[in-house]
């Protein structure tokens, strides 16, 4: 055992520290296609308190570390670029405090999807939270770490919009509260009226702080859901769709799938609608002003809508939809990935062409996924692809077609959403010299010895 | 490696290791040892980076791939086509170790043993039909059924009791059986899932190539391993017979008042083996008994049927005690869940997690709180 092997042993307890090769295999990777690195030690905590000492630790020797969730990022984000720590969040997994009526909750920064949505439906089925389709293991805390997106993002923006309090780890190992909690015993606000400093670690990948704790909005929840889907074949008019749709004030979440296979789908726009009530009376009436705002498209022939088959339903209504996840095997391979920028909803139909353009360029099975952020005031437009992970030239492939996307979705006024370092850079590189410089002065300020996650978000 | 060409197809999402409502973390290695690679994902990435010779054959593989307690939850909840194969690619895997001769020293014990004495606790062969002395079990000759009790029921202290329980009732029901005594053969169901392929087969054609000798037709076991092994192995090596758990047996006298009951008041749980529920999804018949007895009053676990989360006992798990220790192994884990229900009795109907669950109340001092009984002990309580 080497002394940090040791250290970090006297920290989270023996069991929980590894330097075997087998963790650092697996903690090299993540499912998609970045090439891995192997960290030094994979540490397992269980408290805050715990990861204050071993970033302390590697304060001290100057080791770098990465906190990782799931992993689900898909996008290299938890590869240990630089060796060092992997801090594994995944034992942190407690529900600490609930608010029924100010529809609050905080959790540890290690708890998944999963378990909040689950937690929420046995004790307080009036509450939710904008789960994402990530695999249920996902993490909360990562989720809006990398500003994800749910099924409520339509209605209340990002999900890292949804977060009321943040306690953090900073490279140093201080303990630090973010928003109202840190003058306030209640977490209701992650800045205002203050100045917000949530904006010093979201979206900064652990760069700058390991998320502990984190409180988060919640939501009504409607005793019934229901969806429609209504499909066009022409990709041009899919903006506007969304606009009416968004204008009725009446939706819960809007996505819009096209993909050749199977083979219903090919050729179709599919506009997935979800709503929900308390009521047959509340569903319905949201249905019809759904209808009503859509019949000018079905008058003029250009888009009707489609009979969700009731086999079909409990797959479209699953939560997080585990559908998304299938379609790494549509190659039997257990791969994809996505390049998911963040763009206006008008570029929808430039994005669906050119996601058709490059699977056929590079001639892979691809599903074009977007989902709607706020009133329409933008949208995560997903260009995935799905690999063979047992096929290096399809992985290839892959990688090549998912630069181009990047290249793209730069040129057409995207923002990278979750990027990979390659896209960091190409970001930095446009981004205004004064916003980088900012960013760099942020970084150098709150890591000095550049230990956090190294290699992202990083300014030279 | 059989199921080679499967391996690289996982997606690392861990689907697996949750429930069906994701409530919780329920691949007991995970639960315990809490790194990725003692999840189902974990071990299917090993595997594939072992075969490309990426890592090696070392102590702490072997530690992940024989912790794996074959439990099937992984099955049960991986979202993808080839879920069912999860515990095979994991029992072909211990089977390429097992063939290169590179295993952990406790499973090499439990194979020798078995390889020599015929039964892993090294006791003599015929002392194993002595659990029935004291009782009107008789030697099978051409009884309805044979009553195969397995190497747990056999020679363990605690599991003999509930042998001779299960065999009195069965009798009292007026149920025809009979047992192999000293010459009853281990079933092989952990041989198999500790991977060694040829000393299963073996043992499997012993049996098989003897209960057709004796004319056996229908077995009744005790132990949902054995359950398992003559349901599912045994028809593709030649063994078709009828095979019930015991429980499978007693749920329809119960039902039909042939086994009368009076009132037992108690407040029970029942835990789901493995090898009864997921494997063989049997979750009905060991409820409908409990919950046909005057007086007592069912309580679920939070994690119960395709859900349950398993003692830990499962994949020679029991004997080698790779996945046991400490405070996070899953019979503790399980017992606290039990605890959480307000029941007095966890009702079990496998001797293993029998075992499994007094080791686990005993270390968490519940003694005075917990008791474990199995689903015929109770019945046996009951009777009126
Ligand atoms: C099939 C599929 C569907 C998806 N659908 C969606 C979707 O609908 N919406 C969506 O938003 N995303 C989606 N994703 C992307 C991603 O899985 C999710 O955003 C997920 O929430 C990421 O969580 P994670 O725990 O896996 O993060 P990880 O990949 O583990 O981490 C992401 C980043 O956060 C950092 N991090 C992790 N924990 C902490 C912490 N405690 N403190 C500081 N930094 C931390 C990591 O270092 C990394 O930089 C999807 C992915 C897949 C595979
Ligand atoms: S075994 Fe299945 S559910 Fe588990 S990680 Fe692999 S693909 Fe996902
Ligand atoms: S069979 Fe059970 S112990 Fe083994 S990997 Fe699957 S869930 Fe885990």
């Amino acid at each position: 055992m080497t002394d940090i092997t040791q250290a970090l042993a006297e920290i989270v307890g023996e069991g929980y520290v590894s330097d075997q090769p087998e963790e650092a295999y697996f903690y090299a990777r993540d499912p998609g296609l970045m090439p891995a690195h192997e960290p030094d030690y994979v540490v397992v905590p269980k408290t805050a308190e715990e990861i204050q000492k071993v970033v302390r630790l590697a304060n001290r020797d100057k080791i770098p570390i990465v906190p990782m969730g799931a992993g689900m990022a898909l996008t290299g984000l938890v590869i240990p670029l630089k060796g060092g720590i992997v801090i594994d969040m995944k034992r942190m997994t407690g529900i600490l405090a609930i608010n029924e009526k100010a529809r609050l909750v905080i959790v540890e920064g290690g708890i998944s999807q999963g378990l909040l949505k689950a937690y929420l439906e046995k004790n307080y089925p009036k509450l939710r939270h904008s789960i994402p389709d990530s695999p249920a293991t996902a993490t909360i805390a990562a989720n809006v770490m990398i500003h994800g997106q749910g099924r409520l993002s339509q209605q209340y923006g990002f999900n890292s919009d949804m977060v009321a309090g943040l306690e953090v780890v900073l490279p140093s190992g201080e303990i630090c509260k973010i928003g109202s909690c840190s003058i306030s015993p209640d977490w209701f606000s992650k800045g205002a009226p203050m100045p917000d400093l949530s904006g010093l670690f979201l979206g900064w990948f652990g760069a700058t702080g390991i998320i502990t704790k984190v409180a988060l909005k919640l939501y009504p929840k409607k005793k019934m859901r229901d969806v429609e889907i209504f499909i066009t074949d022409m990709e041009e008019i899919v903006p506007d769709i969304v606009h009416e749709l968004t204008y009725t004030e009446m939706v819960e979440d809007i996505t819009v799938f096209a993909q050749p296979l199977p083979m219903i789908f090919r050729d179709n726009h599919h506009i997935t609608i979800f709503f929900t009530g308390d009521t047959d009376t509340e569903l319905e009436f949201k249905r019809k002003m759904v209808w009503d705002a859509l019949d000018r498209f079905i008058k003029s022939k250009d888009g009707g809508f489609m009979g969700v088959p009731p086999v079909m339903k409990p797959t479209l209504l699953d939560s997080p939809q585990r559908s998304v996840t299938r379609f790494a095997d549509v190659k039997k391979g257990g791969g994809f990935e996505y390049s998911g920028p963040i763009i206006l909803v008008e570029k929808y139909p430039e994005c669906s062409r050119k996601i058709r353009e490059l699977a056929e360029k590079y001639d892979l099975g691809y599903s074009g996924m977007a989902r709607i952020i706020g009133r329409g005031h933008c949208m995560m437009y997903g260009f995935a692809f799905t690999f063979n992970r047992a096929d290096p030239d399809m992985m290839e492939r892959t990688r090549k077609a998912l630069h181009e996307v990047s290249e793209y979705a730069l040129e057409a006024g995207g923002v990278f959403w979750k990027p990979t370092v390659n896209e960091q850079k190409m970001a930095l590189d446009k981004m205004d010299p004064n916003t980088r410089n900012l960013m760099g002065m942020i970084k150098k300020n709150i890591d000095p010895n550049g230990i956090m996650n190294p290699g992202n978000w990083e300014v030279n | 490696m059989k199921y080679e060409e499967i391996v690289h197809r996982c997606f690392r999402c861990g689907y697996c290791k949750l429930t069906s409502d994701y409530t919780d973390f329920n691949c007991p290695a995970y639960r315990k040892f809490r790194f990725e690679t003692y999840s189902p994902g974990g071990r299917m990435w090993l595997i594939r980076a072992w075969l490309n010779n990426e890592i090696k054959n070392s102590e702490r593989f072997q530690d992940i791939l024989f912790s794996c307690a074959t439990c099937a939850n992984c099955v049960e909840h991986c979202v993808f086509v080839f879920s069912e194969d999860l515990v095979n690619i994991f029992i072909a895997a211990r089977e390429e170790m097992v063939n290169k001769g590179i295993i952990p020293p406790a499973v090499r014990d439990y194979l020798k043993n078995i390889r020599i004495n015929g039964n892993p606790y090294k006791e003599p062969q015929d002392e194993r039909g002595k659990w029935a002395d004291g009782t009107s079990v008789e030697t099978y000759k051409d009884q309805d059924y044979l009553f195969y009790v397995g190497c747990v029921g056999s020679y363990d202290e605690r599991a003999k009791k509930i042998a001779r329980v299960v065999g009195n009732l069965l009798l009292e029901a007026g149920i025809s059986i009979g047992i192999l005594g000293d010459k009853e053969k281990c079933d092989g169901n952990e041989v198999r899932a500790l991977g060694e392929a040829g000393l299963f087969q073996f043992l499997a054609e012993e049996n098989i190539a003897y209960f057709k000798e004796l004319g056996v037709k229908r077995i009744i076991t005790l132990d949902p391993h054995a359950f398992n092994a003559f349901k599912n192995d045994y028809p593709g090596l030649g063994g078709e017979f009828e095979v019930y758990h015991y429980t499978q047996i007693l749920a329809p006298l119960i039902k039909s008042k042939k086994i009368p009951l009076a009132e037992y008041k108690a407040k029970i749980t029942f835990h789901d083996p493995c090898y009864l529920g997921r494997h063989n999804g049997e979750y009905d018949a060991p409820r409908k008994i409990l919950g046909a007895i005057p007086g007592v009053e069912m309580v679920e676990m939070e994690q119960n049927r395709e859900n349950a989360f398993c003692c830990g006992g499962g994949g020679g798990n029991f004997f080698t005690d790779i996945l046991g220790g400490g405070e996070d192994s899953p019979n503790r884990i399980r017992v606290q869940g039990a605890l959480d229900t307000g029941a007095q009795i966890i009702a079990v109907a496998c001797p293993q997690c029998a075992k499994m669950m007094e080791d686990a109340i005993k270390s968490e001092e519940l003694d005075d709180r917990l008791e474990v009984l199995d689903v015929a002990e109770i019945v046996s309580r009951a009777l009126s």
